[in-house]
């Protein structure tokens, strides 16, 4: 087979798990909506409390509370797309071992890349409309001011930010492959980590000093700067390059990281039997 | 590379190790050793020939090493020592071209369970490489044949029994065209009915589709019926091979039996020493407290 009809066979095959994903999430609609509804309210409820600062004797009010409640959305909004990005990502191996369809998947002839491209694919892809969804949601309550965003900007910004969350994403779907259960906890104290150290809902600026550390790593972190930048001053992307280059230094290093260590987990979990079980 | 045998394992071993963890953090790390350890051999120095075209079976109790020897095959395990061809490629350094001859039919139905038989087998057919629309007439064809009503094919594969989702698994393997189907107790917890439609299936996909066969069962009639040769395996390494006549003449003549032959379950119980109902201890000991020893 030559290297033209090898890669059109993959890129065919990596079609099969966004189609997959797509029926998985149409079978589970209910679901669907109930995360919904959970991820609106949360961010519904952030924004509320934004808006609680325009009332009592130190409000603020006009243009500074308008500021604020685009700041929470901002936050809530590019927080949902990527924690949704990461979270599909890194159950990967998870969602595989549920269903009890991991062995039969790792046996199919298509590369990891494959495997990962297709999901990653589906995971930008849903989390994108689940986004746009919630910012219409979020509209009917809120004025969400977006006169002076560089809307540009802002697109360069998700999809670079995207990459270095699929890179994450890869990196912490090997977990539950090397560890049954445990792995996916892991991961969730990953996510929730990231939420905490990357400025989603307040500046970095108010942690303690090593969080700030810790937040310096972290992808969200640079892409919350850049995409407000980008909605809240109208900046170019050469404007926010201190920013955006971190975002492409974490996604060039992750991703073709996450690739190795996944494989290199996969030969692991075939050497010691991990693959087997699937509760 | 032209090979008259479609499989080809020879001194193949692997050996679990597993144990308690220390209760420390850092112990789930990757190379850390458990505090206690425990070995099974589930696969100790194996080796067997089959030939193109046969129906090959592998009989056993639970945890004989039936299954790490099908998983090996499979590319799903990495044998410790020894070495698994099929059609002369190495399942370790030709893993992606043996992926392709090959598919598998487990105990389980694995399936996306709130799929239906339709959106699954699409599923693997991308995964394999076969033309979509081809294999959307295929999935119809199959499984009509196997007696499942085109309307049940759109539904979602919870809402039908254990023994149509074996069909549908059975299904899903031949739409690929492997040429070494590996069937893991395809009929282990059917109904009769279903037990019957799917061994006759399997000597139409031998006839049909020329593929190999490497079938475990529990089922000794099944066994005697299906296959053109039987392996007996126990606690991980080959005990008798031959065809299944050829098991019985030999109990026969060292039991002065004349022309009578015994049942194929007389001689498993001489060979083996136990029934196929006793279990050993598990193959793959994967309990969340234990980890696998070694690092990646």
């Amino acid at each position: 087979m030559s290297v033209m009809a090898a890669s059109l066979r993959e890129v065919k095959a990596s079609y099969a798990f966004i189609e997959r994903n797509f029926n998985l999430t149409k079978r589970y609609f209910t679901w669907e909506i109930v995360f919904m509804v959970y991820s609106v309210v949360q961010a519904l409820s952030i924004l509320y409390i934004g808006d609680s600062m325009g009332v009592g004797p130190a409000a603020i009010k006009g243009p500074a509370l308008a500021r604020v409640i685009l700041f929470l959305s901002i936050g809530a909004l590019v927080w949902s797309y990527l924690s949704t990005v990461f979270e599909i990502i890194s159950e990967t191996i998870t969602w595989e071992r549920w269903e009890g369809t991991i062995e039969y998947t790792l046996m199919a002839p298509v590369s990891r890349l494959t495997h990962l491209v297709g999901t990653s694919l589906f995971g930008v892809a849903y989390s994108l409309l689940r986004t746009v969804l919630i910012l219409g949601i979020l509209s009917l309550f809120f004025h969400i001011d977006l006169s002076h965003a560089n809307l540009l900007s802002s697109l360069v910004v998700v999809v670079l930010s995207s990459f270095s969350f699929i890179g994450l994403g890869i990196m912490a779907a090997v977990l539950p492959l090397l560890y049954t259960e445990r792995g996916a906890q892991m991961t969730y104290v990953i996510s929730s980590a990231l939420l905490l150290v990357s400025g989603v809902y307040y500046p970095v600026g108010v942690l303690p000093g090593w969080m700030q550390v810790i937040g310096t790593v972290s992808p969200a972190n640079y892409a919350l700067e850049s995409i407000r930048g980008a909605v809240m001053n109208g900046r170019s992307v050469v404007d926010l390059w201190p920013d955006v280059w971190p975002l492409l230094v974490i996604g060039a290093v992750t991703i073709p990281l996450g690739l190795a260590v996944f494989q290199r987990a996969e030969r692991y979990a075939k050497r010691t039997g991990k693959l087997k079980r699937s509760g | 590379m032209a090979t008259e045998y479609a499989l080809v394992i020879d001194g193949a071993r692997k050996v679990f190790r597993s144990g308690k963890r220390s209760g420390r953090w850092w112990s789930v790390l990757p190379g850390q050793a458990p505090r206690t350890q425990k070995e099974v051999r589930a696969i100790n120095d194996i080796s067997l020939r089959i030939r193109k075209g046969e129906i090959y079976g592998l009989l056993g109790a639970n945890g004989s090493g039936k299954s790490t020897l099908i998983r090996l095959v499979s590319t799903l395990l990495l044998p410790d020592a020894g070495s698994v061809t099929i059609f002369g490629r190495d399942v370790v350094k030709q893993e992606d071209e043996v992926k392709r001859m090959i598919n598998r039919v487990s105990v389980d139905a694995a399936f996306f369970k709130k799929l239906s038989p339709m959106e699954n087998l699409l599923y693997a057919a991308r995964l394999y490489g076969v033309d979509p629309a081809h294999a959307r007439r295929e999935v119809v064809r199959i499984l009509n044949i196997m007696g499942i009503k085109t309307d049940r094919i759109y539904q979602p594969l919870e809402k039908m029994s254990r023994g149509m989702q074996q069909k549908v698994a059975i299904a899903r393997a031949l739409l690929t065209s492997p040429i070494l189907l590996l069937l893991d107790e395809p009929t282990t917890g059917l109904d009769p009915r279903s037990k019957k439609d799917v061994q006759e299936f399997i000597l139409r996909v031998r006839e049909q589709h020329d593929a190999t066969i490497v079938l475990t069962s529990h089922d000794m009639d099944e066994a005697d019926r299906l296959c053109d040769r039987i392996a007996f395996i126990d606690r991980g390494c080959l005990v008798r091979e031959d065809t299944p006549l050829g098991l019985k003449r030999d109990y026969a003549r060292r039991h002065g039996m004349g022309e009578a032959l015994p049942s194929l379950e007389d001689v498993f119980l001489e060979v083996v020493g136990h029934s196929l109902d006793e279990d050993w201890a598990d193959e793959e000991d994967d309990d969340d407290q234990t980890e696998m020893e070694g690092a990646p």
